[in-house]
């Protein structure tokens, strides 16, 4: 494979990426700060569909952005209402916001099923968009997926390197010790899941906005639901989150090339099925990774002959993450 | 709670819970009426759509089957506290399971075959359940995910099977296998798609999972482990094999209701056989909150709505995505209903 076409694919998976970025971003926030948001791909399917609607009704992509915006972070204030305030389970509210807003998406969305519309435009970002070979991977986009690249390391730094950012990671962790220092902990935690539901309605309008330009029914086809997986894969972590993102995105750029292949042992698998692989695929990353926090997995590399016990016992530590301790458990103020 | 007493008087009054019943065809009607969908007519045919004819009615029994297998099957895994996500795709293994005896053995007698084509629409059911049970042991993937992640590889596998070694002969239609012969179909009454064996099948299911979770020593036990696992493994109960034997029991029922979508409704195997009934049944049983006698009732008015609702684009030009509004806005509702309820007490 040459180079040019290396940097053609490499930034088609960066722009391919972008809304998955921008909503598993949003979901690490809130499960940070301890909320498992499970209604992430009906609201990414209303966000969007609203986004779309409001761009087409003023022809401002902006202002498209914003409803999206305030739709996931309504959507995201019912799920606190209902699982931090009235104390049902979070897994359960989280699930049948997810069900009730795709049907609401469709129904709502029906007029502009299929219709052309407004959409973000390309772009290039003035001479380092003629740097040649990195110009075409990173600086040859539309703003949105610009904005996704940025948010990576803006929400490592906020949370990780603010107070405010450990704060909401001692809700997720430590609520009671949290509330103990001062804390009004159910608030706070409002709040951050409120923010991150915006950013997954941007990132729902980031879909009908900018990569598919156009709504229809589901369009995201469960994407939604993998952004909550590679959470858990990426660890609760920015940078692994994104790399999360990047390799589904990494994925589904093979699964279309090989849709594409010259004839051989791949005969006769529909289309359908390449679409389909990357999810289970990421599903069976989950799974080798999360194995490696499995007490099983570690003896068996304790086991192993001296030479190779250094090594693999420290992949398992790089690779083993802990969820935030309180996680997906509403708070009782003592 | 100590703080009880703080809210409005009117939380305590036992209305409540009424109240948010109500506010879910409230919010429904809202949404007509802002929509610009006439509210009246759209009501009306969501209530009696179902009842117009013997064939939809015969339709809603049928969609409401494999409904009542789902929901029976959901009821044991709440009360073992999992949350079966899974439940889609044990439906689409049931179907590959039943279609894949209904090929191998096409020359025995058909009682024999459709006999031994359910067992193998449970097995599957329950493999797949099954595959999600070591994901979450071995893998610590939570059974939500490891669910979804295996109703994906489903999905893909039936497409697979349709479109490659199942093949229509001279075809290269993605959209099912080619039709069983008539006399492999279940007995069905003339005159509607209504096979009788569906529905009492749902029956019977619930009926077990009720006798097994309120009268058995399985029962009780998986119920200590859905209250506090940890309690229940101090207790001497084998906490992690119960919650397996759970997700197993309940891939059995929910790929029976897919053998049944390949034996009495689709005659073939379907690119898209499970056609969200097992979502549905999480719906259900989120409503009724796992209590096995109310799936009956809801998972028959659920199937009403839903087949009320494909009348409504010919009818009225209102897109039918309008049933699946009114069964979430429902059990959303119930939810807030239950939180009230438990605030009074």
């Amino acid at each position: 494979m040459d180079a040019t076409r290396l940097a053609i694919d490499l930034a088609a998976i960066l722009a391919g990426a972008a809304p998955l970025v921008i909503a598993a971003l949003g979901e690490t926030i809130s499960e940070r700060a301890g909320v498992v948001n499970l209604s992430l791909d009906g609201k990414m399917l209303l966000a969007g569909m609203t986004g779309f609607a409001v761009g087409l009704h003023t022809g401002d992509v902006l202002l498209g952005f914003a409803a999206a915006a305030l739709v996931g972070a309504l959507v995201a204030a019912v799920l606190c209402l209902v699982s931090l305030r009235l104390r049902q389970s979070q897994t359960a509210v989280g699930f049948v916001l997810a069900l009730l807003c795709t049907d609401l998406s469709s129904f709502l969305g029906n007029p502009y099923n299929r219709v052309s519309g407004v959409a973000v435009s390309h772009l290039p970002v003035p001479w380092l968009a003629d740097v040649p070979w990195l110009g075409t991977v990173l600086f040859d986009h539309t703003p949105v997926i610009y904005l996704s690249m940025l948010l990576i390391p803006a929400v490592w730094w906020f949370l990780f390197r603010t107070r405010q950012g450990l704060v909401l990671r001692a809700l997720g962790e430590r609520p009671a010790a949290a509330f103990a220092r001062g804390s009004a902990v159910v608030p706070l935690q409002a709040w951050y899941v409120v923010i991150g539901g915006a950013l997954v309605g941007i990132a729902g309008a980031a879909y009908t906005l900018d990569l598919k330009q156009g709504w229809s029914y589901r369009h995201t086809a469960g994407i939604g639901w993998i952004a909550l997986a590679i959470v858990i894969f990426g660890g609760w972590n920015p940078w692994r989150v994104a790399l999360g993102c990047y390799l589904f995105g990494a994925l589904q750029t093979l699964a279309t090339r090989w849709q594409g292949a010259p004839p051989g042992v791949l005969d006769g698998i529909p289309t359908q099925v390449y679409q389909l692989a990357p999810f289970a695929l990421m599903i069976l990353v989950l799974a080798l990774v999360n194995g490696a926090t499995n007490p099983a997995v570690s003896r068996i590399a304790a086991g192993l002959p001296a030479p190779l016990r250094r090594p693999a016992l420290w992949l398992l530590g790089r690779l083993s993450v802990e969820a935030p301790a309180a996680l997906g458990q509403s708070f009782v103020r003592p | 709670m100590s703080h009880s007493t703080e809210g409005p008087r009117w939380r305590t009054v036992p209305l409540a819970p009424l109240l948010a019943l109500l506010a879910a065809p409230g919010f429904v009607t809202l949404l007509l009426w802002l929509s610009g969908t006439p509210v009246l007519a759209t009501w009306q045919l969501m209530l009696s759509g179902w009842a117009s004819t013997a064939a939809t009615r015969a339709d809603a029994l049928m969609l409401a089957a494999p409904l009542m297998l789902c929901a029976a099957g959901l009821t044991i895994t709440f009360a073992a506290g999992l949350y079966n996500l899974g439940v889609e795709g044990q439906v689409t293994f049931g179907a590959i399971g039943c279609m894949a005896v209904m090929r191998a053995f096409p020359e025995w007698p058909a009682p024999v075959l459709w006999m031994a084509a359910l067992a193998g629409a449970l097995v599957a059911g329950a493999a797949w359940a099954g595959a999600a049970a070591l994901l979450r042991r071995y893998g610590r993937v939570s059974e939500i995910f490891a669910g979804l992640g295996l109703n994906f590889l489903a999905t893909g596998c039936v497409l697979y099977l349709v479109a490659g070694p199942w093949k229509k002969p001279g075809s290269a239609s993605i959209t099912g296998t080619e039709p069983l012969p008539r006399e492999l179909w279940l007995p069905t009454l003339e005159g509607v798609r209504l096979v009788p064996a569906a529905p009492i099948l749902g029956l019977l299911a619930i009926g077990m999972v009720w006798l097994v979770l309120a009268h058995s020593r399985w029962g009780l036990e998986i119920r200590a482990v859905g209250i506090n696992s940890t309690a229940a493994e101090r207790l001497g109960v084998p906490a992690t094999r119960r919650m397996t034997a759970a997700l197993a029991a309940c891939g059995a029922l929910a790929g029976l209701a897919g053998g049944l979508q390949v034996l009495a409704v689709f005659h073939a195997l379907v690119s898209n056989v499970s056609s969200g009934i097992g979502l549905l049944a999480l719906l259900v049983v989120l409503l009724v909150d796992a209590r096995p006698a109310w799936v009956l009732p809801v998972a028959l008015t659920f199937a009403a709505f839903a087949i009320s609702a494909f009348k409504l684009p010919l009818a009225l030009q209102v897109d039918s995505s309008l049933g699946g509004v009114v069964q979430g806005a429902l059990v959303f509702c119930a939810l807030i209903a239950r939180a009230l309820v438990a605030r009074s007490t």
